[in-house]
């Protein structure tokens, strides 16, 4: 934690390096931020260019020539176009781009969670589509953790059972799972609705119970489909705010397509998706240029 | 609200003990999730059901008419048995074969009559249990694809729809073999009087309720099977995509 002075009302607050605005009085702190991480505060400096120093980037992602054509009948709708990406290990990927851009599409390439009409998605140098039936889901269960725009609970489930789902089929002892269930809800902040259906809670507290399910099985990726979509600002910027600190200090690389400005600030890169195709990719040090034209 | 503190701090202890054991092909759990579906979501559970208990309910009666039926043939030839031993006069020979070719016509006449019932009734059963399972299937794709996101794999998915569906299925036939024979049993009471009661073959009526519980569970599960496959095979995408 790094303390730092709000410009405009002077209270000094401990930070993560995450928040941008002051809480008390609304100003923008992130010029202060920006001083603070070129003095070098462990806790308030960007994880910027982390593997730069390496000679050969460990991509955790990376895919060749991916498309993905939808068939409707007679009609062909082409989602994606080509597209060649590498996302490294631990780093922090926003995905941008208009509505129907093909974001869903490629994360659901990524994920496992459909197949390309061509091309290939690797992880970890492993082609996808050489997994069999149980890697693949092997891969689903501990490799990544999903966070949806829809939170997609189990309807029926109670929060600590939804939490418990991932580790049921990691095989997970039943004691074990429910300890850790009931952790991890604590973590998000809903301790006191272990036993709650998906319906008796917010909008905000589903999307936590999500966050928790797919923390289940300490997932190296988390792929977030606008998490923050349906949420309310305070609830978006804590989900914002866990991502980030979990890319930071526990190597979790972060996917994640977003409209949010709030995430774009925390991200390494910036991927810009249009019709189907990489447009652009954003290093970091444009980012700040960027946010900081749009904030206005 | 969310302390990230602990949970980093957590998942830095927890680092020794990586990898546990693979994806076992969890029954108890498989079974604990399918009751809490159908305890749960009773009113959709009581739907599904409906076409089974009607099924049943229909061949029930259908063979518990049988039974009572053969009673009262029974009694029938058993006065005309003690009728010709009463009189003990001039019914010759062919009097006699020629009453029982009559009793025995109408016998084989009444058997088709009811296996084709039972037939019609089994029909009745299939359409009602395949479209209900279909139905209870397909608004739950988005669970489905949402389950095979968190790593289940595809037999874990149909073995839940089939715990649910033999349970639903059993419960149905119960109710509908109870149902079905009760309410023949009441109508053939007030025809033929209490005493059929006692003249009826139970050991064969009992063996008519095993079928009819087994036929129900049969017909449910071959009934959910390939919409549950289907549901398992698809892409999680697609799954989670569907708007039901
Ligand atoms: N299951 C599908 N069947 C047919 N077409 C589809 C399907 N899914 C997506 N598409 C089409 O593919 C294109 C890309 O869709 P996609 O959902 O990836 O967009 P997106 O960038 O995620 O948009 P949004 O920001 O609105 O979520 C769109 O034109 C869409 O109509
Ligand atoms: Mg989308």
């Amino acid at each position: 934690m790094a303390k730092i002075e709000c410009p405009k009302c002077k209270k000094v607050i401990e930070t993560t390096g995450l928040v941008t605005v002051c809480p008390d009085c609304g100003a923008d702190m992130r010029e202060v931020m920006e001083k603070l991480a070129r003095f070098g505060d462990e806790a308030a400096r960007p994880k910027l260019g982390k593997d730069e120093s390496m000679t050969t980037h460990e991509f955790i992602v990376r895919t060749k020539g991916l498309k993905k054509i939808y068939r409707m009948g007679d009609v062909e709708v082409p989602a994606l176009r080509g597209v060649d990406l590498d996302i490294r290990r631990g780093e922090y990927l926003s995905i941008m781009g208009p509505s129907g851009s093909g974001k869903s599409t490629l994360f659901n390439m990524v994920g496992g969670l459909d197949k390309p009409s061509s091309g290939t998605c690797f992880i970890e140098e492993v082609d996808m589509a050489q997994l069999d039936a149980f890697e693949l889901a092997w891969l689903r269960c501990r490799k990544i953790g999903y966070i949806f725009q829809t939170f997609n609970l189990i309807p029926v489930m109670t929060a600590l059972e939804n939490v418990t789902l991932p580790m049921i089929f990691a095989g997970m002892g039943s004691d074990e799972m429910l300890e850790r269930g009931a952790f991890l809800l604590d973590v998000v902040g809903l301790g006191d609705r272990l036993h709650h259906k998906p319906f008796e809670l917010s909008g905000g507290q589903q999307q936590r119970v999500a966050v928790a399910r797919a923390l289940a099985n300490a997932p190296a990726i988390i792929l977030a489909d606008e998490p923050t979509g349906n949420l309310d600002l305070q609830t978006g910027k804590e989900i914002i705010d866990l991502l980030k600190r979990l890319n930071a200090e526990s190597e979790t690389t972060i996917i994640s397509a977003t409209h949010d400005l709030k995430m774009i600030d925390v991200s390494d890169r910036i991927v810009h998706i249009r019709d189907g195709q990489v447009e652009r990719i954003d290093e970091r040090a444009d980012i700040d240029l960027e946010v900081g034209t749009l904030g206005e | 609200m969310i302390d990230v503190d602990r949970l980093l701090a957590a998942n830095k202890s927890d680092h020794g003990e990586e990898i546990r054991r693979q994806i076992v092909l969890p029954w108890p759990q498989a079974f604990r999730i399918a009751i809490r579906n159908v305890t749960l979501r009773l009113g959709r559970a009581a739907i599904t059901a409906t076409g089974v208990i009607l099924g049943i309910a229909f061949l029930m009666s259908v063979w518990t008419q049988a039974v009572v039926e053969e009673a009262t043939q029974d009694e029938q030839s058993i006065a005309i048995a003690t009728g010709v031993g009463a009189s003990e006069t001039v019914l010759d020979d062919e009097d006699l074969g020629a009453a029982a070719t009559t009793g025995d016509e109408e016998h084989t006449e009444g058997a088709a009559r009811r296996s084709w019932l039972v037939v019609m009734s089994l029909l009745v059963c299939g359409v009602g249990i395949t479209n209900s399972m279909l139905m209870s299937v397909t608004e739950r794709f988005r669970e489905i694809g949402t389950m095979k996101c968190l790593g289940a794999m595809d037999e874990f998915i149909v073995r839940l729809f089939l715990i649910e569906t033999a349970v639903l299925g059993f419960l149905g036939a119960i109710v509908g073999a109870i149902l079905g024979h009760v309410i023949m049993l009441l109508v053939s009471i007030i025809r033929f009087g209490v005493s059929v009661v006692p003249k009826m073959d139970w050991g064969q009526m009992l063996i008519y309720i095993g079928f009819a519980l087994l036929i129900g569970c049969v017909i449910s599960l071959v009934a959910a099977v390939p919409p549950a496959v289907r549901a398992a095979r698809m892409p999680p995408a697609a799954a989670l995509s569907t708007e039901v």
